[in-house]
């Protein structure tokens, strides 16, 4: 019971360890470290995809396998319900 | 156990704003390559008004109202749509854009930099916002319908 408590204990501390140390050592905001892969969207997106807003770029054009995925498990989710309530039909 | 819902100001009410939300739902997904937004928020934004119905009206009156068979069609043909149109460019790749910086249909060529935002625009983006938007007002109404109609019915 005791050990129990201490290994709790001890999670806790260390996740509170790791939020702090992220929150310590978190660079600058605005300042990415790898900043290539940004500005190549800010300089191209809308010479390339036609569309004001970058983030629906980056979704539908460059990243589209992503959110077809995405699109295909709120699917699958749907049809999952789909089957658990069939039998209560009627 | 019958379930007829709430008072008739509620239902009126509820039907009241079908119309701002479908209306709100429908601008966050047509403008989703301008501004924040796009399809999933648009389509959840659309899904809250059946939530509202399903409260309002309860078990029993909900269902002559809303079908859920229908939902179910739109859900495949939405993210059949989306499918399509990722297909759509495969002479290049998939998911290549292949309306945009045409000149015709939704190709608009736009400025870099800010500018006031042309609705066609975007190419294939739009089209697909529509897509996940229809599937997803779909799926989630669906799945609310399901869960809200049979749960809870032990007298069966």
């Amino acid at each position: 019971m005791c050990k129990v408590k201490a290994i709790k204990a001890l999670t806790l501390l260390a996740l509170l360890a790791m939020l702090v140390g992220t929150t310590v050592y978190m660079h600058d905001f605005g300042s990415p470290e790898n900043a290539a892969m940004d500005d190549y969207f800010i300089q191209n997106g809308q010479a390339e995809t036609g569309s004001n807003n970058i983030v629906a770029a980056v979704l539908f054009d460059y990243r589209g396998l992503d959110t077809i995925g995405e699109a295909s498990v709120l699917f699958a989710a749907a049809c999952a319900i789909f089957l658990l309530f069939r039998r209560s039909e009627e | 156990m019958s379930d007829e819902g709430m008072s008739v100001i509620v239902k009126t009410v509820s039907c009241v704003l079908v119309v701002p939300t479908v209306v709100f739902g429908l601008y966050v997904i047509m403008h989703g390559h301008l501004t924040p937004g796009g399809g999933f928020p648009g389509g959840a934004v659309m899904a809250t008004i059946v939530a509202l119905f399903l409260v309002a009206y309860g078990k029993d009156g909900s269902r002559k109202i809303l079908k859920k068979d229908c939902l179910s069609a739109a859900e495949s043909i939405g993210l059949l749509l989306f499918a399509a149109l990722a297909f759509a460019g495969i002479s290049v790749t998939f998911f290549s854009n292949f309306l945009a910086n045409t000149g015709n249909w939704f190709g608009t060529v736009i400025p870099f930099g800010p500018n006031p935002g042309y609705l066609v625009s975007g190419g294939v983006l739009p089209l697909m916002n529509i897509a996940v938007g229809i599937e997803v007002f779909a799926a989630l109404s669906a799945i609310m319908i399901l869960m809200f109609s049979y749960s809870g019915d032990d007298s069966k």
